[in-house]
């Protein structure tokens, strides 16, 4: 048996085989998917021109009203209707409702409803953030999904793996989204396609689960297939806080053959900035400080976990948003929401200023509750600043870390919170 | 997709890294309807594209054409707006999934990308694997899918092909 790195000894697996190497087109069976209320229904939809009646495994879906929810207008209520008609036709469990939901990646983490090792495709592109907990993780479009509900397996392709080795301990003010930024800067929104991206290095250990989550989820804006974490003590513990299991869990083995190998020196980092119109566009703050923004944001499941908020709000409390600056903070999920309430988060938030809404996929993808119009600037903490993005055509958006995106509210223009008086 | 028909229409270019949300931004998803998704089609980078275009054009891109949101309505945009093909110098690995299971045919040549000026008449033929430069009459060669992707084209698309798998058919 040949050395394997992560993606090839989980896919191998699944497959049925001893060893996989990049190139080898497989069949392996899929042991969760996901699919959420813009995505579902065309999933819905060709699954019934597919000719099937029942999904293959009702115990693999996952189905998350997220992306227009609460209903923004009729349509999106007659798409979220769609996939609720369809989670109690085929007898889903993990269906989940308005208010007790959540953004689906950070639910699919945090409820454990995908575990170390397992296979696990969504219709949504950030579907590979799950890979922090050492699962396969990838995207697909609706009619791939739909195939997995038929038919319970897909075709993957073996992936060439990219080797991120991180080393040293993060500075002050310095988040895993700085660590995925200035991975995009070195390698382009291209420079991973069609690749996994393995994170390793002592620098691993000190970094929270939810930091992992922001790094593996924005491996697709490098192009990647998945980003992936060897689970290790702190997968464990997560694992363990909620009776999940690593009984799947695997390794890279020692010797496997990586594509690339990049090394990052995390004490050397500095809080950085992806700049309109690419993710991988990257600044430091120092070189953008002063620039004006409209509104900041808060949220998604790049940077809406509980972690962040804390952050976020340790940079509000005492002071407020700037006049002129909109806030928007959207907790990613029902669970942070209310932790962030039972701890005070929240109303130290809401007393600088900020609009906090209920957890949805809205404000990030131009959808709702936070869509930019025309001329209009924002620094948000989520995971794409392509072009209208946000809204408007003619609108920019800035990525950053909670740190900056908090006190680029207080100040209205770019900043870093040591700059706060 | 069609094995072997010949797919002639206008060169229409744009440049690397066309995201999916300038493709079809999201507030028009809320939709199944093909056709009202063509009439939003690449209005992130050119408002003016489907009304623009001839039936049949094909849109030749740099690289990394279709990154981003893993959306299916990115393709069925384009068909809806009458896109014919689409040519780029690389895809979206999630993009090129998507179009192969709507019936987009999509191609990966760097040479034709380059070669291509806006507005240029081009003829593909799949089945030849090749595409042509009508002006210049200069011929480029088209990559072949690998054959797990041919078994699925050939079958007419995925749908065709689970259908086969389920013995509906």
């Amino acid at each position: 048996m040949s050395a394997r790195t992560l993606s090839e000894a989980l896919l191998a697996r699944a497959a049925g085989r001893r060893d996989a190497s990049p190139g080898d087109l497989l069949t392996c069976q899929v042991d969760k998917c996901l699919a959420t209320d813009i995505t579902a229904p065309l999933s819905i939809e060709v699954f019934r021109r597919m000719g099937a009646r029942r999904v293959a495994r009702p115990d693999s879906l996952i189905l998350v009203n997220d992306h227009f929810v609460p209903a923004k207008d009729i349509e999106s209520a007659n798409f979220a209707r769609a996939m609720r008609e369809f989670a109690k036709e085929q007898k889903i469990e993990r269906y989940f409702e308005v208010g007790r939901s959540g953004i689906c990646h950070a639910l699919v983490a945090e409820r454990r409803l995908v575990s170390p090792g397992e296979i696990f495709v969504g219709a949504d592109s950030h579907t590979c953030t799950a890979g922090a907990l050492g699962a396969f993780a990838t995207g697909v479009g609706s009619t791939d999904l739909a195939a997995v509900w038929a038919l319970g397996e897909l075709w993957f392709r073996v992936p060439e793996t990219v080797r991120v080795v991180l080393d040293g301990t993060l500075p002050a003010y310095v988040t895993s989204k700085d660590v995925i930024l200035r991975i995009l800067s070195e390698i382009g929104v291209d420079g991973g396609r069609y690749m996994a991206i393995e994170f390793a290095g002592d620098g691993l250990a000190a970094l929270p689960m939810e930091a992992r989550l922001t790094l593996c989820n924005m491996a697709v804006e490098a192009g990647a297939k998945a980003g992936l974490v060897p689970p290790d003590e702190v997968t464990a513990r997560w694992v363990a806080e909620t009776g999940g299991t690593l009984a799947l869990a695997l390794a890279p083995d020692a010797g496997a053959r990586y594509a690339r190998t990049l090394p990052v020196d995390l004490s050397r980092l500095e809080p950085l900035v992806a700049v309109p119109f690419l993710p991988s566009l990257v600044q430091p703050v120092r070189e953008l400080r002063g620039t004006p923004v409209d509104q900041v944001f808060i949220g998604s499941c790049t940077n809406g976990y509980l972690t962040d908020l804390r952050d976020a709000a340790r940079v509000l409390r005492g002071r407020r948003v700037a006049d002129g600056v909109r806030l928007i903070v959207t907790p990613a999920t029902q669970e942070i929401y209310l932790r962030a309430t039972r701890e005070g988060i929240l109303s130290d938030m809401v007393e600088a200023g900020a609009a906090v809404t209920t957890p949805t996929c809205g404000a990030c993808l131009g959808g709702h509750m936070g869509v930019l119009g025309s001329g209009e600037t924002a620094l948000a903490t989520t995971n794409r600043n392509f072009r209208g993005r946000m809204g408007d055509t003619n609108s920019r958006v800035y990525l950053a870390n909670p740190w900056v995106a908090a006190a680029t509210a207080v100040a209205g223009t770019i900043c870093l919170p040591e700059d706060l008086p | 997709m069609k094995p072997g028909a010949l797919l002639r229409g206008r060169a229409r270019v744009f440049g690397d890294h066309v995201d999916t949300d300038v493709i079809i931004p999201a507030r028009h998803c809320a939709t199944l309807d093909v056709d009202e998704l063509g009439r939003h089609a690449m209005e992130g980078l050119d408002p003016g594209f489907p009304s623009r275009i001839g039936r049949g054009d094909i849109v030749v891109a740099g690289r990394n054409f279709g990154c981003g949101s893993s959306r299916e309505t990115a393709p069925l945009a384009l068909l809806g707006a009458g896109v014919g093909a689409v040519v780029a110098a690389s895809f979206a690995r999630i993009f090129f999934r998507n179009a192969l299971n709507v019936g987009l045919p999509i191609f990966e040549c760097p040479d034709a990308v380059a070669a291509c000026g806006e507005g240029d008449a081009l003829e593909i033929d799949p089945s030849q694997g090749g595409l042509t430069h009508l002006k210049t009459g200069r011929a480029f060669p088209l990559a072949p899918y690998p054959d797990q992707l041919l078994r699925i084209v050939d079958a007419g698309g995925l749908v065709p092909y689970v259908r086969r798998r389920l013995g509906v058919d």
